[in-house]
């Protein structure tokens, strides 16, 4: 009785990494065929296997360009988030003052308001203040929902640590910036990387503001996926092989923080 | 956020001044333009004209609006009812520990960290009838599959589709929950002699329910906010067979530049998302009190 229950849920398990891989190990058995084969023929393997896909990625500026604007405006935004998050989370953990609810509710609804209903008055407020077409735009935009999330996180891992380690450091003589840069921060390095992580993550995944606020210096590579193929009549294998290089990053990120990542997600309700 | 015996010092404000004024800068500002937008009728930029309420009345008649909402409501309530059962089982069949566990974490949690339009595409190129293997071999066996020409078929594509996209939320919270029982209470099962079913009912349910509920309401909100996956996949259509709220706004403020009622169904959209978040926050924080010592680090 045991060991077949034993075996149904491994057959469950096995069931479901297939169902989860089967599609992207579709993408990448098309971004090594040409699209000539790709539309001739049907196989499970590439037969005329070939790295001309990402060639022409990485030797294309219009492709690989995408790419190192979508990191440039992560990295600014990731950065951002953690700083202004970490003092914001050190305060909700430690202290009571006024409105302190209010302003931790008011920060949870910027996690769950649609991007879409910020769309036009982002484009208009960028438009005015000439920053449309920058990284900086869309990091600015990215805070909305990664803010919350790192302090949120922040705060989770902050209150694992006993208030009886401030208040030594304070009889000590330490100062708070002093305090808080070389004791306090050593103790929630996980928690920084953890919240740098969903940062990252949130910011890298986002199309929708990403794509209207920029046009062409900025332009991240969600955009050139979606607008180059619609002009040059689905280029199948190429898109392949730039989504499977989207795919990459996450994929070598997710090893790091894999103990944390469940805890991540339930500390910042995301 | 546990209340316990915190010291009040108001100068905390200091310390949470950066974030505020980040969010100030990118919500509170483009929020008053909404609301701005949205009782004007903007003819050019030199000519407005105040029209008080004539959008929100405008919109709230829209039929086709009323279309999308329900669409909305019948797909994110579909949504948790494949994804939360699944995803429980999944954290169940999930192994605890060693280097299987680590494997199943990261193949598990990788959809997770697919951009958005990429997992778009993926199924695009998996359910296309001449090139996907799902569609292809659906054809093959005799099914007309196709997720542009039948409605049907492209709302159940996009539903799998955020079921591939996002059970894993699910599952990672409730392993989370699980690897928080201690062993005692198996054992104590054990010399019981609790069935499986018991043990599920008595001891792993009961301590998932923290983590399933953030489950249910993040689930239920994120896919109210549903955009990209669908955009890349079927473009909302057939017809409008799969173009939800978030589409459809895009479509009003992008597409046709129809200011003033976007800005209106933005506030109707926004209201509706701050009730459910409401409702979210006061009920972790009834949790929190319940269970001091399972939230204040969980």
């Amino acid at each position: 009785m045991h060991e077949n229950r034993f075996h149904k849920r491994s057959l469950f398990l096995l069931a479901y990494i297939v169902f989860a891989l089967l599609p992207i190990y579709w993408m990448i058995n098309m971004s090594f065929k040409t699209n000539e084969e790709i539309l001739s023929s049907f196989s499970f393997f590439p037969v005329h296997f070939t790295w001309a896909n990402y060639g022409l990625i990485f030797t294309d500026p219009s492709w690989y360009s995408g790419y190192i604007n979508s990191m440039i405006y992560v990295a600014i935004n990731t950065v951002i988030s953690v700083a202004v998050a970490l003092p914001a989370a050190y305060a909700f953990s430690r202290y009571r003052f006024l409105g302190d609810k209010h302003v931790f509710f008011w920060l949870l609804t910027n996690r769950m308001t649609p991007p879409a209903v910020f769309l036009l008055p982002f484009f208009q407020l960028y438009t005015t203040v000439g920053l449309m077409d920058t990284h900086i735009a869309v990091a600015l935009a990215h805070l909305l929902f990664n803010v919350p999330l790192a302090v949120w996180i922040l705060e989770g891992f902050m209150g694992g640590i006993p208030r009886e380690i401030d208040e030594t450091a304070y009889i000590d003589g330490y100062g708070f910036p002093r305090f808080f840069l070389t004791i306090f921060l050593p103790l929630i390095k996980a928690g920084v990387g953890v919240a740098a992580f969903f940062c990252f993550m949130f910011s890298w995944v986002e199309l929708l503001l990403a794509r209207t606020l920029t046009s062409v210096n900025a332009k991240p590579i969600v955009a050139t996926m979606t607008r180059t193929v619609s002009a040059s009549g689905m280029d199948w294998a190429t898109l392949a092989a730039a989504g499977v290089l989207t795919i990459v990053p996450g994929a070598i990120v997710i090893w790091f923080v894999r103990h944390y990542i469940a805890k991540g997600f339930a500390m910042g309700r995301v | 956020m546990s209340a316990v015996n915190k010291p009040v010092n108001q100068k905390a404000w200091f310390l949470i001044l950066p974030v505020i004024l980040c969010v100030a800068f990118s919500a509170i500002v483009p929020l008053m333009t909404v609301v701005n937008y949205s009782v004007q009728d903007i003819i050019s930029p030199e000519r407005r004209v105040f029209v008080g309420t004539e959008w929100f009345a405008a919109v709230m008649r829209d039929e086709e609006l009323h279309g999308a909402l329900l669409r909305q409501l019948i797909f994110s309530l579909s949504v948790l009812l494949v994804e939360l059962p699944l995803g429980v089982l999944l954290a169940l069949s999930m192994p605890a520990q060693g280097w299987k566990s680590s494997a199943v974490l990261v193949v598990v949690a990788l959809s997770l960290l697919i951009p958005w339009n990429v997992v778009g595409t993926i199924w695009q190129i998996y359910c296309r009838d001449d090139i996907g293997l799902l569609g292809h071999t659906l054809q093959q066996m005799g099914i007309e599959y196709s997720y542009t020409g039948n409605a049907t078929h492209a709302w159940l594509t996009v539903l799998v589709m955020d079921v591939w996209h996002w059970t894993p939320l699910v599952a990672l919270l409730g392993y989370a929950g699980l690897r928080s029982i201690p062993d005692a209470y198996y054992q104590a099962a054990r010399i019981d002699g609790a069935s499986k079913l018991a043990v599920f009912r008595y001891i792993q349910l009961p301590k998932m329910r923290g983590v399933l509920m953030i489950a249910v309401l993040l689930r239920f909100m994120d896919s109210f906010m549903i955009y990209t996956e669908p955009f890349v996949l079927t473009g909302g259509g057939p017809g409008n067979a799969t173009t939800f709220l978030s589409q459809y706004l895009t479509q009003k403020a992008v597409g046709q530049f129809d200011l003033g009622p976007a800005a209106a169904f933005s506030l109707i959209y926004f209201l509706i998302i701050l009730l459910l978040c409401f409702i979210l926050y006061n009920w972790m924080q009834s949790v929190g009190t319940q269970n001091p010592e399972e939230t204040g680090h969980a």
